[in-house]
Order: structure tokens, then C-alpha cells, then sequence
């Protein structure tokens, strides 16, 4: 019986570790039930959504819950705990230091620091305006918008619970500072500079996600993804819309 | 010259948004290139005269089938090399035009773009899918075999 407990809990640590870091739920289901199958549990159950994971090592066992609440990308911890689970099923790791590493994936930081992503957000936003048709006049001002609003969507977050909003001041930023640069004669298309210094804010992981899980059947966790993708959008949106109206 | 902009720019773009969502560091270059080379066939296509959600689809398959290899050879997982390719294909762009055409009240264009979204996020969803139905069937195919010569 302590057993079928330890082997609960790496599989939910494993499966919240993933939900967190944005992973796709059937993927988070299929990692369970492996970790679980590898230990001889051929009937256990999962059930993940964006919001939580039920899980059970037989139909009639006691059921565990997580709730997951707080949700970003973070690609190195899917690798991390991708690679714990292979270790786990090809028998190289005991389950108690499978925990301990798992426990460890789960404090650590972000593997990129801040200013780093903001670097990256300014080329991408940069980069997007020239692939969307902008010419080279456009490249400086999109580089120094997509940067800043980045900076101010990740300092807003660290501030407020609600991501939304910082999305919103972060595409109010963007849409005062893409008229500043058109009224002082730096850059020639104010729509191609937005669109560039947007796209590091736009929700567009979470669209195709949302179509992915509800073509693999994952009803649920595909309309929550679309409308959390729609939120994202809206609030973008609306930030750029107050910047003109403010103009 | 076009081609080589364009080149350059979609790769710092694709390895950008790897650091952006903490990929792993050294599967950043290889991040970059599989969304450099699907964004180039999308780009190609589109300018020879393709429709938008054909050419996206095509591009979202090539990114797959770069991608599974990438998750074969490198031993990481799929989503990885997934993320950071299609993501010059997503119409995020499209999405935040659309929002904004609602909030200026101009329903007509906004419905019209928000179909457009809806189109191309599933070209990108059937993309996906296709290969990976193939390189399943694939799998089953050389595994098959190989029971088989085992039995025989």
C-alpha cells in the first residue's frame, strides 16, 4: 500500500510539473499512466485538464486531485520531467530518487534570466515585422517596442495575480510607443510595427493547442485553452485600441 | 535578397521564441532551424500563388516531420522543436487584428478575420496530425516487418 502512495505522488508531481510548464493534456495522461504501467499498475487512471489532474492507481482506489493554478511555458522542465519518466520506465531509477529529482525540477527558476527575454522579445518582435512585409525603416522602432512592452508585461505581472492585465498595460505601451515613433518620423507602417512588437505577447501557442486537444478528443482542455487564447487576444486588443483613442 | 531577409529573420524569430518559452539551451539552434525551413516553404508558396490555408498546412507538415526527427535523433521531447517551429505560422497576428477591428465596432472585417484564425489554427491542427498519423502507420509498418522476419 505505501508503495501504490509513493507511486501516486510522482506521477501527479510529474503531471503538475508538466500542466505548469504548458505541456498538451493528453501528453500529461499518456506520462502518468507510463510511469504508472511501469510499476505494474495496469489500471490506473488520469484525468488531466488546464486546471487540474485526477488521478487514481486502480478504478476503485482512493482518487488523488492537484489543482493547478498558475500556467506558463517552460519547455526545459517538460524536457526534464521527459526525461525522468524515461528513466523511470527503463527501471534506472528507484522511485524515491525519482521523487527527489522530480521535487527539484519543480523549485527551479526559469532557465532563461528576464533581461535575456527581453533581448529575445525585441528581436522576435523585430524579426516578425520584416517576415509580415515591413521594411527595414521598421526594424529599429518594431526591435524597441516588442522589447519595452515585454519588460512592462513581465514587470506587471510580478505585481498583479491576473496575467490579463498585464497583457493589457503591455499592449497600452506598445500602442503609445508605435504612434511616438510614427510622429517623430522613425519607421513608415505603424500597423506593420505592432503587429511585430505583439507577436511575443499574442497568444498563438495556445490557439493551435486548443485545436490540437479538441481534435484528440480533450474536449474540455481544448475549450478552456480557445478561450483563454481568446481572453489573451482581447486583452491585447483592447490595450492598443485605448492607445489610439487616447491619441 | 527577399529570400535571404527572410531567411535570417525567421531564424533569430523561431530561436527567439524558444528563449521566450525557456527551451532548453543547446536545442535553441536547432529550434531556430526547424521554423526557418517551414516558414520558407510557407513563404514560397504563398508567393508562387497559393492560397494562405493550403500553404500553411504544408508548412505545419514539413515542421512535424523536422521536429520528429529532431525528437528521434536528440532523445527530447516532440513539443519542443513543435513550438518554436510553427510559431511564424500561427495567426497570432491575425488573431490581435481581429480583436481589434471588434473593439472599433467593424463586425464585417472582424468576423471575416476571425474565420480566417479559425481556418488557419486548423490548417496548422490537420498539418500536425497528418504527419504524425504517418510516422505512426510508418512505425507500425517497419515494426510490423520485423515481427514478422522474427517469426519466419
Amino acid at each position: 500500500m505505501n508503495m501504490d502512495i509513493s507511486i501516486a505522488k510522482v506521477c501527479m508531481l510529474a503531471g503538475k510539473i508538466m500542466l505548469e510548464s504548458g505541456a498538451e493534456t493528453y501528453r500529461v495522461e499518456d506520462t502518468m499512466n507510463r510511469i504508472a504501467v511501469s510499476y505494474g499498475l495496469s489500471n490506473a487512471q488520469s484525468y488531466a485538464t488546464p486546471t487540474g489532474i485526477i488521478f487514481s492507481v486502480d478504478r476503485v482506489e482512493k482518487t488523488n486531485f492537484i489543482r493547478i493554478s498558475r500556467r506558463s511555458t517552460d519547455l526545459h522542465k517538460i524536457a526534464e520531467v521527459n526525461s525522468i519518466s524515461r528513466q523511470l520506465t527503463g527501471n534506472e531509477l528507484v522511485l524515491s530518487e525519482a521523487l527527489l529529482l522530480l521535487e527539484e525540477v519543480d523549485q527551479a527558476k526559469l532557465a532563461f534570466a528576464g533581461w535575456i527575454q527581453v533581448i529575445a522579445a525585441a528581436f522576435v518582435a523585430g524579426c516578425f515585422t520584416i517576415m509580415f512585409g515591413g521594411t527595414w525603416t521598421d526594424f529599429i522602432p518594431a526591435l524597441l517596442t516588442g522589447g519595452i512592452g515585454y519588460a512592462v508585461m513581465l514587470w506587471f505581472a510580478q505585481l498583479v495575480e491576473t496575467r490579463f492585465i498585464a497583457e493589457f498595460v503591455a499592449a497600452l505601451v506598445i500602442g503609445v510607443l508605435a504612434t511616438f515613433f510614427i510622429y517623430n518620423g522613425m519607421g513608415a507602417e505603424m500597423d506593420k510595427i505592432i503587429i511585430g512588437a505583439v507577436m511575443p505577447l499574442v497568444p498563438g501557442l495556445h490557439i493551435t493547442n486548443a485545436v490540437r486537444d479538441l481534435m484528440a478528443g480533450h474536449l474540455v482542455a481544448g475549450v478552456s485553452k480557445g478561450v483563454e487564447a481568446i481572453l489573451t487576444a482581447f486583452a491585447i486588443g483592447a490595450g492598443i485600441a485605448v492607445a489610439f483613442a487616447i491619441f | 535578397m527577399t529570400i535571404i531577409a527572410q531567411l535570417a529573420t525567421s531564424f533569430v524569430a523561431a530561436a527567439g521564441f524558444g528563449v521566450l518559452f525557456n527551451a532548453p539551451r543547446r536545442s535553441l539552434i536547432k529550434c531556430g532551424l526547424v521554423g526557418m525551413l517551414g516558414w520558407i516553404l510557407y513563404y514560397v508558396l504563398v508567393d508562387a500563388g497559393m492560397e494562405v490555408v493550403p500553404a500553411t498546412v504544408l508548412a505545419a507538415m514539413l515542421v512535424a516531420v523536422l521536429s520528429h526527427i529532431c525528437a528521434r535523433t536528440f532523445k527530447t521531447p516532440i513539443i519542443i522543436f513543435v513550438v518554436s517551429g510553427i510559431i511564424p505560422l500561427v495567426p497570432g497576428g491575425i488573431a490581435y487584428d481581429a480583436m481589434l477591428h471588434y473593439i472599433n465596432n467593424d463586425y464585417f472585417t472582424a468576423v471575416q478575420l476571425s474565420a480566417k484564425v479559425m481556418l488557419l489554427s486548423g490548417g496548422i491542427a490537420i498539418g500536425l496530425m497528418f504527419s504524425e498519423v504517418a510516422n505512426q502507420l510508418i512505425q507500425r509498418q517497419i515494426v510490423g516487418k520485423i515481427k514478422y522476419k522474427k517469426r519466419s
